[in-house]
């Protein structure tokens, strides 16, 4: 079959080829910039090319940023793997073992996803600091745990509708109760359902600034706010928040380059039938 | 082995009532067939018995304990459900012996066990097999197996051929039969489908509405129907049911029905009111058409005119006119008539069944 080339065709990838031109831009200067030499980076010439290839920015922008990485890595994979593990058992719950009023409890749970950050941030900041938690990674890790359970809770509770009733009857019947149940049965089938949960929380939990920024004092920052702060002075090198942002944003990129289709593959489950 | 026994057992929803004080004994041993439409409270009696659903009144009893506040795990039962609920990521050794493993057998008697379901069942080679990688019959299979190994008190099968094809159906209910006359496990099976109830079952409950209608042998509900709805239920074709009167030609009992009339057996109804009105069963197998001069007292035997003829290979369906009155009849052999046809029919009335048009009920 012969491809046929007509005006259609080419307006379409033109008109996709300027989108990607436009959303790869800030990714471009940012690259750009990183890798200049300080005295090179100029309003004027901030779309040009660098002259010579500048890698020392990114070591020295580690160097500055390592504490915060540091942070930043506890923070997300204890706040992940404590909102994953519970929104599991509260999914669990929700759609397994319903019980008078469990409907109005979830909904209730659900209201948790529509509070915006901002909203809840002095009743949070007020709470953490009455439980001695304020100022360290325990509070703000407790602080993202508790927010992420609306959305985790949710996602795992649609992951096991998807399994049939009968299944848990059965394993019932057979001897296990609510933990046998969950351990060998539930958990093992819901580890796509882990995958997209832990991606969705890691991504919110490593790119959140405003609780990171109110809550921790500044031995504890986040790659965030210590971002902030190294943009934040007067006489700024911008190759080094430049730096120092392409490798925040590493983490992310590489789980979603990695994991990415179990994402896709996860959100999609069960809206069609196998 | 236990018995069972359901004493007045009530399901509400809410103010909703879908089993209304079912009383039941089932035997030892026996095989029990739960049948009816949907929506008739068959599934809502298993899971009760199961242990799955709460009981709201009344109270089930298994061997000598009554179970109404007994977890599932501890009634000793095992169930079969209609989409088998293997567990997918398991092998099939390993989803037959999830019970065992529950109840904390020790490993080398878990093997033999599963060994000898397996060979019973014929599944040796599939052992190490995932439920996906096997065939709907398989499954099936699996899904018995996993009850035989627990060697559980009573059976639970919930429709468990309703999601195979004709032919496998056919097959396992013959393997379902085989494995109860080998284990001798009192059994309690529901389905809708009426051959399932009338090929395995020691005793049939037919059940409507959240009422049972009646309980007796295959034969029983089909020769003997309690009322309309089990004659109807029962048997396919259903039974012909048409409207009647009762009344004395020359000192016999006579049933008439427009300008039929058919004299009753002398050992039958004799004591009915005059003039009562009745509905008059007939099963299609009890209307006969060949040999019919051999086979049939002459006062049995009329005129009737072919409407449609239907050949089912070994036997045909013929519904017929007879004296203003439609009637369904079942004959073996193919029967090659056309519509308009005349023939000579005779009435089997040795096995005719009265009902009450008011209340539905059989007449004694």
């Amino acid at each position: 079959m012969k491809s046929k080339v007509n005006i259609k065709t080419v307006s379409y990838y033109a008109t996709l080829g300027i989108l990607v031109i436009f959303f790869l831009m800030p990714a471009y200067m940012a690259v750009v910039t990183a890798l200049k030499q300080p005295g090179d980076i100029t309003l004027p010439t901030s779309w040009d090319l660098p002259a010579t290839l500048n890698w020392a920015s990114f070591s020295e922008a580690f160097a500055m940023l390592r504490p915060n990485l540091v942070n930043s890595f506890i923070l997300t994979i204890c706040a992940t793997a404590g909102s994953t593990i519970l929104g599991s058992l509260n999914g669990y719950v929700f759609s397994k073992w319903k019980f008078k009023g469990s409907e109005i409890i979830f909904t209730l749970f659900l209201f948790g996803m529509f509070i915006p950050y901002q909203v809840i941030l002095i009743p949070l900041f007020q709470t953490l600091r009455a439980m001695n938690l304020y100022g360290g990674l325990p509070g703000l890790i407790l602080a993202h745990i508790v927010y992420g359970l609306p959305i985790t809770s949710l996602i795992f509770r649609n992951f096991y509708a998807q399994i049939p009733d009968s299944l848990i009857e059965s394993a019932r019947l057979d001897g296990a109760g609510f933990f046998s149940v969950y351990l060998k049965l539930v958990f093992p089938l819901s580890i796509p359902g882990f995958v997209v949960t832990s991606l969705w929380q890691f991504t919110q939990i490593w790119n959140e600034f405003l609780w990171a920024i109110t809550l921790t004092r500044h031995s504890e920052n986040p790659i965030t706010v210590g971002l902030a702060n190294l943009a934040g002075g007067q006489a700024v090198s911008w190759n080094l928040p430049m730096a120092g942002s392409i490798m925040a944003a590493l983490p992310v990129l590489c789980i979603y380059i990695f994991l990415g289709r179990y994402f896709i593959r996860g959100l999609l489950a069960g809206s069609v039938k196998e | 082995m236990a018995q069972v026994k359901l004493n007045n057992v009530v399901k509400n929803y809410g103010n909703v009532k879908v089993v209304h004080g079912a009383d039941l004994l089932i035997d030892d041993s026996e095989f029990i067939v739960l049948v009816g439409p949907s929506g008739c409270g068959k599934s809502t009696i298993l899971r009760m018995i199961a242990g799955l659903e709460t009981i709201s009144g009344g109270e089930i009893v298994i061997g000598d304990q009554v179970v109404n506040r007994v977890s599932p795990k501890d009634r000793n039962v095992a169930m079969v459900f209609q989409n088998y609920a293997l567990y997918p990521h398991m092998t099939v050794r390993e989803n037959m012996a999830f019970g065992l493993k529950m109840a904390k057998e020790p490993r080398d008697i878990i093997e033999k066990k599963v060994n000898q379901a397996a060979a019973t069942l014929e599944l040796g080679p599939y052992l190490d097999r995932k439920p996906a990688a096997l065939s709907g019959g398989q499954r099936q299979r699996v899904a018995m197996g996993r009850a035989i190994v627990r060697q559980p008190d009573v059976f639970l099968f919930d429709e468990p051929l309703s999601n195979l094809d004709a032919q496998l159906r056919t097959q396992m209910r013959m393997e379902l039969k085989k494995l109860h006359l080998q284990f001798k496990t009192t059994t309690i099976y529901v389905t809708h489908d009426q051959i399932e109830a009338m090929t395995l079952a020691d005793r049939i409950v037919i059940l409507k509405d959240g009422y049972i209608q009646q309980v007796g042998s295959p034969i029983e509900v089909f020769e003997r129907p309690a009322n309309v709805f089990v004659a109807q239920f029962i048997g396919n074709p259903p039974m012909n049911i048409i409207k009647g009167k009762c009344t004395r030609v020359n000192g016999a009992m006579t049933l008439v029905a427009g300008d039929l009339s058919l004299q009753l057996p002398e050992d039958k109804y004799q004591d009915i009111a005059e003039g009562k009105s009745v509905l008059i069963g007939i099963r299609p197998d009890g209307i006969k058409v060949r040999d019919v001069e051999h086979r049939i007292r002459e006062e049995w035997r009329k005129e009737a005119t072919v409407n449609v003829a239907e050949i089912l290979g070994g036997q045909s369906l013929l519904e017929l006119n007879i004296s203003n009155n439609r009637f369904i009849a079942e004959v073996e052999g193919r029967m090659k008539l056309h519509p308009g046809d005349k023939v000579t029919v005779g009435f089997e009335l040795d096995r005719v069944v009265l009902f009450d048009p008011e209340t539905t009920e059989a007449i004694a």
